[in-house]
């Protein structure tokens, strides 16, 4: 019981004599598993043979390492000026979609459902389209509502070109309210999947029959597509990096300010945003490029097909050699010379990598999460001479595959690596166990796979370093930069303090081990 | 309370389910059986002879009207029609929108919660659309509903493979569940040896023909009526072959999981029987210009 006086939070509160013989006496409960089968089963699940059998799964997946497409397209959304994202569907995949970015930004998210239910599973969606878009507009006074879709609008083949068509012609919202959609099956693709679908739509909404009298590098900008980018700093530091080059830029989709609002006593429903203006405006930009251009496929086919601007090729501005190819993309496009702040801040990374390169040097590294991020991680891997062993992508194809392996395969640190698409995190537990890199890189999930390694003994456990999507069980990691020379600093700083807290902690034993518990490292 | 038998009619599109259904029905009622018939399409003809009525006010019509399927009562959807036979249509949304097998399994489940089967039934009837097209209008056959599974088929080659079809879906459930077929009507559309074929169709996946039900323009006369033939003109002569349709089917015991012919096997069967012509390999492929140009060499 708690007492009012010394309120005791979860663990404690859990760990008193009274919850301890409730859990015991819930094992009985629930004809639990003896101790030692459990463990027995474990031990199992350690070995080659169950990485064999689990390595031929065929129909279940555990533990994905992605999220659903309207996860992505209620992001993509929320980057835009005064827009609700608005999901035709189930109420309980927004409620997710919600949830999942307030445990990530620890802020509020607007979006809403129209929440279809099995009547309009039968008849089709377009009653709850009517009045979801009726009263969304009256009561949260968006400028823009930007549709995207459940599996179950999707599996009963709802039209949402014919519906948002049919509701205007209703008089439910004004023919010329903005209302740009994109259909997102959760059962195709991920969420960057959603992102990239969503972008599309919005910038076909706006200048697909507006292209007239519009001209490629008419105002001398640069666009800039982030994809699903959940890092606040890479948002900051792109355009500050810009900022110091005197380049004008839009961002297309640009969420630093609605997922970043203070307290001050004014709730912000939308801050921030790329406006329409500036989406009208994009086609005359010089060029538009994608930060994270595997998961932008549509995207890119849109610009190049529609606006006719080039959409340059460029890899994720991640470590250092990238960011030096974006910068010198972006001086190359816009004739603006690349800074001496930037050169200074170029030649302090390059500094820190030498200063910390013997503690890295041979580490080897798990790498999981989206096929951008994976890619960019490895390549500042191999530049810190840190070796990527198991790199994991869930959504990522076979031309994605081919990339990296030649990108690792091109370098003396990559001959380790072992590629692996489509498969989840309970494949990379199989992988961590028969395989032990030094550290896993990826979101809060892996944390399960460092318990797991830990309990089969403390040196087979593999310590988690979190960078990725989603970041739960750590407060405002979201703040952090991963991309730029910025980006790489802080990687490289998470990345080295790892190693010696690892080895502080396997060095802490009093008369033992501490011969090399080293106060310098 | 005696086990109610609940049976499905399946076969192909406009093959005459709904019309026979309705007479065999009505041949039950007569008998002084009770008998529900569920109309799991969303045409919503499956009740229309019965009721005398055009088309029944459907559940998912008359969902969408109160709001949600949790505003309806039994008796606003269930209607009683000649013999006592007690009459529902699941209906479902206009052709091209929405999800018609989704309204099937709504329907089916409503009638459940408010307990359409509690009553005291001698039988269940599902009258389910032609082309099983989705796992919806599978639902009268899932387990605890329907076990008993008639095919209503003619001696045309496409309801032949139509049947089979059904014979190969049923399997799925019949291996897992207790779901059987239980046999074949033959709803006559006067082809050559058209008894002969079906018997021997129905030999093949192991079932019966249970009857044979010739075709006669009296069945049109009494639907022009919106009436079955046994009310219509209860001394007709094929008002006693849809009876003897009823009682066939009241002491049917043969129930079995079915033996779908290959493609192979089954155009063996319409070679055989003269249905399907020895296929002309050279032909295939060929344009008429390619045969012109032939036909001049």
């Amino acid at each position: 019981m708690q007492d009012v006086e010394t309120i005791k939070p979860g663990f404690p509160l859990f760990n008193t004599d009274e919850y301890q013989a409730a859990f015991a006496r819930k094992r009985v409960f629930e004809e639990a598993p003896p101790r030692e089968k459990l463990e027995e089963v474990f031990q199992w699940t350690t070995t080659e043979a169950y990485k064999e059998l689990n390595f031929q799964r065929e129909a279940l997946t555990i533990n994905p390492a992605k999220a659903c497409q309207p996860l992505g397209a209620v992001l993509c959304a929320l980057g835009f000026y005064k827009t609700l994202p608005y999901v035709h569907g189930s109420q309980g995949c927004v409620a997710y979609f919600r949830t999942y970015f307030n445990r990530h930004f620890r802020e509020p998210i607007a979006a809403v459902s129209d929440s279809m239910t099995e009547d309009a599973a039968v008849f089709g969606g377009q009653k709850n389209m009517f009045e979801g878009l009726e009263n969304s507009k009256v009561m949260y006074q968006p400028e823009m509502i930007a549709v995207s879709t459940t599996c179950m609008a999707e599996v009963i083949g709802d039209d949402l070109n014919a519906f948002i068509t049919n509701a205007k012609k209703d008089g439910r919202v004004p023919m010329d309210f903005p209302t740009p959609f994109a259909h997102t099956p959760s059962f195709v693709g991920s969420h960057t999947t959603g992102w990239d679908n969503m972008m599309e739509g919005i910038l076909r909404y706006f200048t697909l029959n507006s292209m007239e009298g519009k001209t490629v590098g008419g105002n001398g900008k640069i666009n800039i597509v982030a994809g699903f980018e959940t890092y606040l700093g890479n948002l900051r530091v792109i355009k500050r990096m810009l900022k110091e080059m005197e380049v004008d830029y839009t961002f297309l989709s640009d969420p630093e300010e609605v997922l970043d609002t203070p307290t001050d006593g004014e709730f912000r429903m939308y801050a921030g945003g790329t406006t329409q203006d500036e989406i009208k405006d994009a086609p005359n930009a010089i060029d538009t490029l994608l930060l994270q251009p595997w998961q932008l496929p549509k995207t890119r086919k849109y610009i190049e097909d529609t606006w006719k601007q080039p959409v340059s090729s460029i890899r994720i501005p991640m470590g250092l050699s990238w960011t030096d190819e974006f910068l010198m993309k972006v001086s190359e496009l816009t004739g603006k010379p690349i800074p001496e702040s930037l050169a200074l801040e170029r030649g302090r990374l390059l500094d820190m990598m030498t200063d910390s390169h013997t503690w890295l040097h041979g580490k080897r590294f798990s790498v999981y999460g989206d096929p951008d991020f994976v890619t960019g991680m490895c390549q500042f891997l191999l530049e810190l001479g840190a070796e990527p062993l198991h790199v994991l992508c869930h959504n990522a194809n076979k031309r994605w595959t081919k990339d990296i392996t030649k990108l690792l395969k091109d370098s003396p640190y990559g001959q380790e690596a072992e590629v692996y698409v489509g498969k989840d995190l309970w494949h990379l537990r199989s992988l961590v166990f028969s395989n032990k890199p030094d550290f896993l890189i990826g979101n809060s999930y892996g944390k399960f796979i460092q318990r797991d390694t830990l309990h089969k003994g403390k040196e087979h456990e593999v310590p988690l370093i979190r960078i990725g999507f989603p970041l739960f069980d750590r407060h405002h990691l979201h703040r952090d930069t991963t991309l730029g020379y910025e980006g790489a600093m802080h990687m490289l700083k998470t990345l080295v303090n790892a190693v010696m807290e690892k080895l502080d902690q396997d060095t802490m034993t009093l008369g033992e081990t501490d011969y090399a518990f080293d106060l310098i490292r | 309370m005696a086990m109610i038998r609940q049976c499905a009619i399946y076969g192909k599109g406009g093959i005459g389910k709904s019309t026979t259904t309705q007479n065999l029905v009505a041949g039950l009622a007569a008998e002084g059986k009770k008998v529900m018939i569920v109309g799991c399409d969303p045409k919503a003809d499956s009740t229309r002879l019965i009721l005398h009525a055009k088309a029944q006010n459907t559940i998912m019509q008359m969902a969408a009207d109160a709001g949600t399927v949790e505003d309806l009562e039994l008796d606003d959807v269930l209607k009683v029609g000649y013999g006592g036979v007690r009459c529902v249509e699941s209906g479902g949304p206009e052709p091209g929108v929405g999800c018609a097998g989704r309204g099937v399994i709504t329907a089916i489940n409503f009638l459940e919660e408010e307990g359409a089967y509690e009553e005291e039934l001698d039988f269940v009837f599902y009258d389910v659309l032609g082309d099983v097209v989705c796992g919806g209008f599978a639902m009268p056959i899932r387990e605890n509903k329907a076990q008993e599974i008639y095919i209503v088929v003619s001696g045309e080659m496409m309801a032949m493979y139509a049947a089979n079809n059904i014979a190969k879906g049923i399997c799925k459930y019949a291996n897992s569940g207790k779901v059987r077929l239980a046999g074949l009507i033959c709803n006559s559309r006067k082809t050559d040896k058209e008894a002969e074929l079906i018997g021997a169709l129905a030999e093949r996946l192991g079932t019966q023909m249970i009857h044979f039900v010739p075709r006669d323009n009296v069945v049109q006369r009494a639907e022009i009526r919106r009436m079955t033939v046994i009310e219509y003109d209860p001394t007709a002569k094929q008002a006693d072959e849809y009876r003897a349709l009823a009682r066939k089917i009241v002491e049917n015991k043969k129930l079995v999981i079915p033996t779908p012919l290959t493609m192979d096997e089954l155009e063996e069967l319409l070679l055989e029987f003269g249905i399907l012509d020895e296929e002309d390999e050279s032909i295939v492929g060929k344009t008429a210009a390619d045969e012109a140009a032939l036909a001049v060499a």
